[in-house]
C-alpha cells in the first residue's frame, strides 16, 4: 500500500511542478503550487501512519496552515497584480530583471 | 667629576634650551648666554682635561641608554687622551666663535635662533666627541650633522641656503649608513659598542677581513662627515650658512669628527692594512684635487672651504697612513688657523656688507690692518711656514706618511702644500694688498675694521696660531703631542719603517711653502706673470678647475634628476597608480563586476525561469544523492 | 591572571561605549558641550588605563589583566581579554592617541559633529576590543566593528573623492577579513580535529602548532588579511587613497591605531601558531618589507600633496616594522614593536601638524605653501621635531626603533640590515624635502600672509606627543622592558621545531581521538 501512495504524492508534485514552470496565468501557478504542498502533505500522512508516528500529522497540520496563509497572501498579490495592470499573466511581471 | 663631566655637555644644551625656548624675550642677551654657558663649558672641561694629562682616563657612565638582550649600550662620557684634545678644541675654539657671532650676528632677525642652533651644536659635538661608545658618538654624529643642517639653512629665505642644507644632511646620511653598519659589524663582533670593551679585545676577536670590512663601512661614515672625495660635494655649498659656522663647524669641529672617528677606532685600523690604503690615498686624492680647485676660485670663502677639503685630507693620510697623533695634531693646528681664516674672511663680508668676490676686493690692509694681520699670519700656518703652527703639524703627517713607506702620497702631499701655499697667498695678497679694484667702493660701503668683540677671538686664534704647534716639538727626546696621543692611539707598527734626515725634509716642505708664496708675489704683487696670461695658456685646464671639474652638475643631471625622474615617472606613475592600483587592486573590483554582469543574464524576471532553475537543481541534487547511494 | 582583581580592561573597552550612548543623548545643537563631554570621556579612558602600565608585570609573559567569561558555551566561545607585553603598549597608545586626535576636530569638524563624535567613541571601543581579545571569535568581531565607523568617518567628513575612497578602503580591507574568517574557522575546527575540542583561544591554539602541510594556507590566509591593514607592498593603494580623503582625526587614528592591528595581527597569529611557515615565508616577507621601505620613499618623495606623502612614508616605516617582525630576533621583534608605537606617534603627529595647516588653509599641496617659519614659528619648530623624529635622528624616538630594526635585521643576516642602512638617506631626502617647501624659501603665496600660529587647543594635542618623542628617545628602557619577557616567550613559541607529522603519524592521531571520543 505504502508504495501507492507515494507514488501518488510524487505524482501530485511532479503535477504540482509541471503546473508551476509552464503555466503563465497566476491563478493556476498557485494551484500547482497548492498540488504540490498537499502532494508532500500526503506523504507527510501516509508515512507518520507508517511508522506509527504522530508527528507527522501534526506536521501537516502546521503545512496546511502555512499553505492557507501562503494562499491569503498568494491571491492578495494576484489582487494586487489585477490592479497595477490588469492582467495575472506572470510574464508581464518581470521587473525582478533589472 | 661625574657632575663636572655631565655638566660639560649640560651647560651648552641648558644655553640652548633658554635661548631656544625664550628666545623672544632673550633676544638682546642670547649672544651673552650662549657665550656664558660655552665658557662654563670649557672651563669645567679642564678638569677632566687635566685628569688626563696626569696619565688617567676618566670614564662615568650614567645611566643605560639602549638596553637590547644582545647588546646594552649605556650612557657614559669617557675623557682620553684623544678626547681631550677634541674637548679642548671645541670647547675653546666655539666659546671665541661665540663670543665673535655676538658682534658678527648683531641686529640678524634670528639673533637668539642662532645662538639656539650653536650651543646645540656644540652640545652634540661634545657627544660626538665624549661619549664612551660608538652609538653615543653617533648621536652627536647625527647631531651636528642636524645642527649644521639648519645653521648652513640658517638664513632659510633663500633657496640656495635651504638648498644646501638639505644637500649637507642627505650626503652625510650616505656617510652615517657607511657609519651604521661599521657599528653593527662591531657589535656582531664584539657584543659591545663601548670602546672600553671593544679595543683591547679587537686582536683575539677580529680576523683581518672582518677589521677590513668594519674599517670601510666606518671610513664611509667619515667620508661623509668630514667630507673626502666623493663625498666632498656638500662642504662648498655649506658656505651659504653665516660665516661663523662656516669657521666653527665647517672648518674647526664637524668636519674633523671623521679624522677623531678614525683615529678613535686605531685598534680596528691597524688590524686592516687595505683600510688604511684606503683611508690615506682618499686623503690623498682630496688634499690634492681640492687644493687645485682652490687655485681659481674667487669666492672668498669657498676658497677656504675648498682648502678645508684639502686639509682635511692630511689629516687623513696622518691617521691612513698610521701616524694618529699627526693626523689629530693637524686637526688641532688647523682648527686654530682655519677658525681664524673664515673668522678673518666673515670680518671682510662684514665689512663689505656680504660682497664675497676677490675681483671687487683689493687694499684692504688699509682699512682693516688688524684683520690683513691676522690673515697672514693664518695663512703663513696654513702654508706651512716654520714656526707657525701649521708647519709642525704638516711636516709630521707628512714624514710619517714618508716614514712608513707611502712615498707617492708623501710626493702628491708635498705639491699640495706648494699648492696651498700659492692659493693662500693668492687670496691674501688680492684681498689685502695691491690697489682698490673698485674706485669707491670701500667709501660707499663705509668699509672698516671690526668690532673689538670680533678681533678679540680673532687675536687669540692668531696667537694659537702660532704658537699651537710647539707641542709637535721635541723636547727631552719626547715629543708632547706624540707621547698623550699614542697612549690611546699607538702608531701602527710599520714593518720596515724608512728613515730620513730630519733636516731634509723639514727643508723640502720649507721650500715648498716659500715657493708657493713666491709664486703668490711674483703673480699677484709684481705682476710679472698675470694671472690671466696663465689662464690663456692653459685654457681647458682653467675652465675644468673653474667649473670645479663639472661635479656638481654631473651630480644635477646624472644622479638626481634621473633619480627623481625614475620615482615620479616609473615608479609613481606607472608602477603605483596604474600597474598596482589600477591594474591590481581596481583590476580585481572590475574582474568581480563583470562576472556579476555576466551572472545578470540569469535574471530573466520570469518566474517561470526561476522555477526550471529550482527543479534542476532539485534534479541534480537527489541525482547526485541516488547515484551516490547506488 | 588579573593582578587588579576588577574587570579593567573591559571598563577601558566599553567607557566609550557608553560614553557613545550619552553623547547620543544631548541635544545636536549643544556642540560644545558633545565637544568637551567626548573629550572628558576619552580623558578618562586614558586615565583608567594607566593602571595597566603601572601594575604591569613584566616578569611574565602571561596575559594580564584577564576576564573570562563564557559567551556561547556549546561552541566553546568565551569573552576572555587580557593583554600581555605585546598588546599592553598598543591599548595605551590608543587611549593616548585618540583623545589627541579628537581634540584636533574640534574646529576642523563643522557638520554633523554629534555624530562625528559618536563615531570617534565606537572606534575607541572596536580598536581597543582588538587589541585585548584573546578569543579568536571576540577577535574577529571586534576586528570588523571598528571597520564601520572607519567607513562612516572617511564617507562622511572626507575630501571630495570620499565615497571612492571609503569604498575601496572598506572593500580591500574586507576582501582581507574574509580570508582571515576562513583561517579562523580552519584553524578553529582543526585544532577540534586534532585535540578533540572547541575552543577559540588564542593561547591554547598557540600552544599546539598544526603540522606544517597545514600551516601554509593558513599562514597565507592571515598573511593577505593582516598586509593589506599593515599595508605592505604591494597592498598599499588604498591607504594613500583613504589618507587623503580622511578628515585629520581619520588619518590620525587609521596611521596611529588601525595600521597597527595589522602587525599585531602578524604578532598574534602568523608567528607563535605557524612557527614552520614563518621560517619558511620570512624571506619573502622581509623582501617585500625591503621593497616597501625603499619604494614607499621613492614615492613619497615625488607626491605633491603633503598628506599622500606621509602616507607613503607609513608603507616605508611600516616596512621596518614588518622586517623587525620577520627577522626574528629578539631585538628586531622588540625593535617592531617599538617602531609601532614611534610611527603612531611621529606620523600621528604628522597628519596633525597638517591638520593644522589645512583647517587654515583647505589646501594640502606642497606647492601651496612655502615661506611659513618666518609666518608662524611655532608651528615650524613642532614640524621640525617631528619630521626629525619621522627620519630617524638620534635622541628622538624613531632612532631607538630603527636601528634596533637594523641590527636585528643585521643579526638575522647581515646583508639585510647593510641594505637597510641606506634606507634613512631616502626618507630624509623625501621629508626635508618637503620641510624645506613647506616651511623654508620665500613667502610666495600671498594667501599665506593671513596664517595664524598654533593656538592653546593646538598646543594642547601636540605637546604630549612631544614628550613621548623625546621619552622613547632617551629613556627606551621604560618600554622595553615591559615587553622583555613576552617578546622573548614569542620567539620561543617561533623557534620551537614542531615536529613533523607524516600521514600515518596523523591517522594514529585522529584514531587516538575518535577513540577517546567514543
Amino acid at each position: 500500500m505504502l508504495v501507492q501512495y507515494m507514488i501518488v504524492s510524487a505524482l501530485l508534485i511532479a503535477i504540482g511542478a509541471t503546473g508551476v514552470m509552464i503555466k503563465r496565468n497566476f491563478m493556476i501557478v498557485l494551484m500547482s503550487l497548492e498540488i504540490m504542498i498537499n502532494g508532500a502533505g500526503m506523504l507527510l500522512i501516509v508515512m507518520a501512519y507508517y511508522l506509527g508516528n504522530v508527528s507527522g500529522q501534526v506536521m501537516f497540520l502546521f503545512v496546511a496552515a502555512v499553505a492557507a496563509s501562503e494562499t491569503a497572501v498568494g491571491l492578495a498579490i494576484a489582487v494586487m497584480m489585477y490592479k497595477r495592470k490588469g492582467s495575472v499573466d506572470i510574464n508581464d511581471f518581470s521587473m525582478l530583471k533589472k | 667629576m661625574s657632575g663636572i663631566l655631565l655638566f660639560v655637555v649640560l651647560a651648552p644644551l641648558i644655553g640652548f634650551l633658554i635661548n631656544g625656548i625664550f628666545g623672544k624675550w632673550t633676544k638682546p642677551y642670547a649672544g651673552v648666554i650662549a657665550s656664558l654657558a660655552l665658557a662654563t663649558s670649557f672651563v669645567l672641561g679642564l678638569f677632566p682635561i687635566m685628569s688626563v694629562l696626569h696619565g688617567n682616563i676618566v670614564e662615568h657612565i650614567y645611566y643605560t641608554w639602549l638596553p637590547f638582550k644582545e647588546v646594552v649600550i649605556p650612557f657614559g662620557l669617557r675623557v682620553d687622551a684623544l678626547s681631550a684634545v677634541m674637548l679642548f678644541v671645541v670647547t675653546f675654539v666655539s666659546t671665541m666663535i661665540h663670543i665673535y657671532s655676538i658682534g658678527y650676528m648683531h641686529g640678524d632677525p634670528g639673533y637668539s635662533r642662532f645662538f639656539a642652533y650653536l650651543n646645540l651644536f656644540v652640545t652634540s659635538m661634545l657627544l660626538l666627541v665624549l661619549g664612551n661608545n660608538y652609538l653615543l658618538m653617533f648621536v652627536g654624529w647625527e647631531g651636528v650633522g642636524l645642527c649644521s643642517y639648519l645653521l648652513i639653512g640658517f638664513w632659510y629665505e633663500k633657496d640656495t641656503a635651504s638648498d644646501a642644507g638639505e644637500k649637507a644632511f642627505v650626503v652625510n646620511r650616505i656617510g652615517d649608513a657607511g657609519f651604521t653598519i661599521g657599528v653593527m659589524f662591531i657589535i656582531y663582533y664584539f657584543g659591545s659598542a663601548t670602546y672600553a670593551d671593544v679595543f683591547p679585545r679587537a686582536e683575539e676577536v677580529l680576523n683581518s677581513t672582518a677589521a677590513t670590512i668594519i674599517g670601510l663601512a666606518l671610513f664611509l661614515g667619515a667620508m661623509g662627515k668630514s667630507a673626502q672625495f666623493p663625498l666632498y660635494i656638500w662642504l662648498t655649498d655649506a658656505m651659504e650658512g653665516p660665516t661663523p659656522v662656516s669657521s666653527l663647524i665647517h672648518a674647526a669641529t664637524m668636519v674633523t669628527a671623521g679624522v677623531y672617528m678614525v683615529a678613535r677606532s686605531n685598534a680596528i685600523f691597524s688590524m686592516a692594512p687595505i683600510a688604511q690604503e684606503v683611508v690615506a690615498s682618499v686623503g690623498a686624492f682630496t688634499a690634492f684635487y681640492a687644493a687645485t680647485m682652490a687655485l681659481t676660485h674667487k669666492d672668498i670663502k669657498r676658497i677656504l672651504a675648498y682648502s678645508t677639503l684639502s686639509q682635511l685630507g692630511y689629516m687623513f693620510i696622518g691617521v691612513g697612513v698610521g701616524a694618529y697623533w699627526t693626523g689629530m695634531f693637524h686637526l688641532m693646528t688647523h682648527a686654530f688657523f682655519k677658525g681664524l681664516l673664515f673668522l678673518g674672511a666673515g670680518a671682510v663680508m662684514h665689512s663689505m656688507r656680504g660682497l664675497l668676490s676677490i675681483d671687487l676686493m683689493g687694499g684692504l690692509r688699509k682699512y682693516m690692518p688688524q684683520t690683513a694681520i691676522l690673515m697672514v699670519i693664518a695663512s703663513l700656518a696654513i702654508g706651512g711656514i716654520p714656526p707657525f703652527a701649521g708647519f709642525f703639524s704638516k711636516d709630521a703627517i707628512l714624514a710619517h706618511a714618508l716614514e712608513f713607506g707611502h712615498p707617492i702620497i708623501w710626493v702628491v702631499g708635498e705639491i699640495t702644500a706648494f699648492m696651498t701655499a700659492f692659493y693662500m697667498f693668492r687670496f691674501v695678497f688680492t684681498v689685502f694688498y695691491g690697489e682698490e679694484k673698485v674706485p669707491g667702493l670701500y667709501h660707499d660701503l663705509h668699509t672698516h675694521e671690526a668690532p673689538a668683540v670680533m678681533t678679540i677671538p680673532m687675536w687669540t686664534l692668531g696667537i694659537l696660531s702660532m704658537v699651537g704647534g710647539f707641542v709637535g716639538l721635541h723636547i727631552g727626546g719626547v715629543v708632547p703631542f706624540e707621547h698623550l696621543i699614542t697612549q690611546i692611539a699607538p702608531n701602527t707598527e710599520v714593518a720596515n719603517e724608512a728613515h730620513y734626515s730630519e733636516t731634509v725634509l723639514i727643508g723640502v716642505s720649507v721650500t715648498m711653502g716659500i715657493l708657493g708664496i713666491l709664486a703668490a708675489w711674483i703673480i699677484y704683487i709684481k705682476k710679472i706673470i698675470t694671472a690671466e696670461s696663465i689662464a690663456r695658456a692653459f685654457k681647458p685646464i682653467y675652465t675644468l678647475l673653474a667649473n670645479t671639474y663639472y661635479v656638481d652638475e654631473f651630480v644635477a643631471c646624472c644622479i638626481v634628476k634621473p633619480f627623481w625622474w625614475v620615482s615620479r615617472n616609473f615608479l609613481w606613475k606607472i608602477v603605483d597608480v596604474i600597474l598596482i592600483d589600477k591594474g591590481m587592486v581596481d583590476g580585481a573590483g572590475w574582474l568581480a563586476s563583470r562576472v556579476g554582469y555576466l551572472l545578470r543574464f540569469i535574471q530573466t524576471g520570469f518566474v517561470n525561469h526561476y522555477a526550471y532553475w529550482v527543479s534542476l537543481g532539485v534534479i541534480v541534487l537527489s541525482g547526485w544523492y541516488i547515484v551516490k547511494i547506488i | 591572571m588579573n593582578q587588579l582583581h576588577f574587570p579593567i580592561l573591559s571598563l577601558i573597552t566599553f567607557i566609550p561605549l557608553m560614553g557613545a550612548f550619552f553623547v547620543a543623548l544631548i541635544n545636536e545643537k549643544n556642540e560644545n558641550l558633545i565637544k568637551w563631554f567626548t573629550f572628558i570621556i576619552l580623558v578618562i579612558d586614558f586615565i583608567v588605563s594607566l593602571p595597566l602600565f603601572f601594575y604591569f608585570d613584566p616578569t611574565t609573559y602571561h596575559m594580564q589583566f584577564v576576564e573570562r567569561v563564557p559567551w556561547i558555551k556549546s561552541l566553546g566561545f568565551e569573552y576572555h581579554v587580557g593583554v600581555d607585553g605585546i598588546s599592553l603598549f598598543l591599548v595605551l597608545l590608543t587611549t593616548f592617541l585618540t583623545p589627541l586626535a579628537q581634540l584636533s576636530t574640534w574646529s576642523a569638524i563643522d557638520k554633523k559633529v554629534k555624530l562625528f563624535n559618536i563615531v570617534i567613541l565606537l572606534m575607541q571601543t572596536g580598536m581597543l576590543g582588538v587589541f585585548i581579545s584573546i578569543d579568536m571569535f571576540l577577535f574577529y568581531v571586534f576586528w570588523e566593528v571598528q571597520l564601520i565607523p572607519m567607513y562612516l568617518m572617511i564617507g562622511i567628513w572626507g575630501g571630495p573623492n570620499r565615497v571612492f575612497a571609503t569604498m575601496k578602503f572598506f572593500l580591500y580591507t574586507f576582501a582581507g577579513s574574509v580570508f582571515m574568517m576562513i583561517a579562523i574557522m580552519a584553524l578553529y575546527f582543526l585544532n577540534h580535529h586534532f585535540t578533540g575540542t572547541y575552543t577559540s583561544d588564542m593561547v591554547k591554539l598557540m600552544a599546539t602548532p598544526l603540522p606544517a602541510h597545514l600551516q601554509m594556507w593558513l599562514f597565507l590566509a592571515f598573511f593577505i588579511a593582516f598586509a593589506i591593514k599593515v599595508p605592505m607592498w604591494p597592498f598599499h593603494t588604498w591607504l594613500p587613497w583613504a589618507h587623503v580623503e580622511a578628515p585629520t582625526a581619520g588619518s590620525v587614528i587609521l596611521a596611529g591605531i588601525l595600521l597597527k592591528m595589522g602587525t599585531y595581527g602578524f604578532l598574534r597569529f602568523n608567528l607563535p601558531m605557524f612557527p614552520d611557515m614563518t621560517h619558511a615565508f620570512a624571506l619573502l616577507v622581509i623582501i617585500l618589507s625591503i621593497i616597501g621601505i625603499f619604494y614607499g620613499a621613492f614615492v613619497a618623495m615625488v607626491q605633491p600633496d603633503i598628506k599622500k606623502l606621509v602616507a607613503y612614508s607609513s608603507v616605508s616605516h611600516l616596512g621596518y616594522s614588518m622586517l623587525g617582525m620577520f627577522a626574528l630576533t629578539q631585538v628586531g621583534l622588540e625593535g617592531s614593536i617599538l617602531q609601532m608605537l614611534n610611527h603612531g606617534i611621529s606620523t600621528g603627529a604628522l597628519f596633525l601638524i597638517v591638520g593644522i595647516i589645512y583647517e587654515r588653509r583647505h589646501t594640502r599641496l606642497i606647492s601651496e605653501y612655502g615661506g611659513l617659519a618666518s609666518l608662524i614659528p611655532v608651528f615650524s619648530v613642532f614640524f621640525m621635531i617631528f619630521t626629525l623624529s619621522s627620519i630617524a635622528v638620534p635622541g628622538t624616538n624613531g632612532f631607538v626603533g630603527e636601528f634596533m630594526i637594523l641590527l636585528g635585521a643585521f643579526l638575522a643576516k647581515p646583508i639585510y640590515g647593510i641594505i637597510v642602512a641606506f634606507g634613512g638617506l631616502f626618507s630624509a631626502i623625501y621629508m626635508l624635502t618637503m620641510y624645506k617647501r613647506v616651511v623654508f624659501l620665500k613667502v610666495t603665496n600671498p594667501k599665506n600672509l593671513e596664517l595664524k600660529d598654533m593656538n592653546k587647543r593646538e598646543w594642547a594635542y601636540m605637546l604630549p606627543l612631544l614628550l613621548f618623542v623625546f621619552w622613547i628617545g632617551l629613556y627606551p628602557n621604560t618600554f622595553l622592558s615591559k615587553m622583555r619577557v613576552s617578546v622573548e616567550h614569542l620567539l620561543q613559541q617561533t623557534n620551537r621545531s614542531v615536529k613533523v607529522i607524516d600521514k600515518t603519524q596523523e591517522a594514529q592521531l585522529i584514531k587516538t581521538v575518535v577513540v577517546k571520543k567514543g
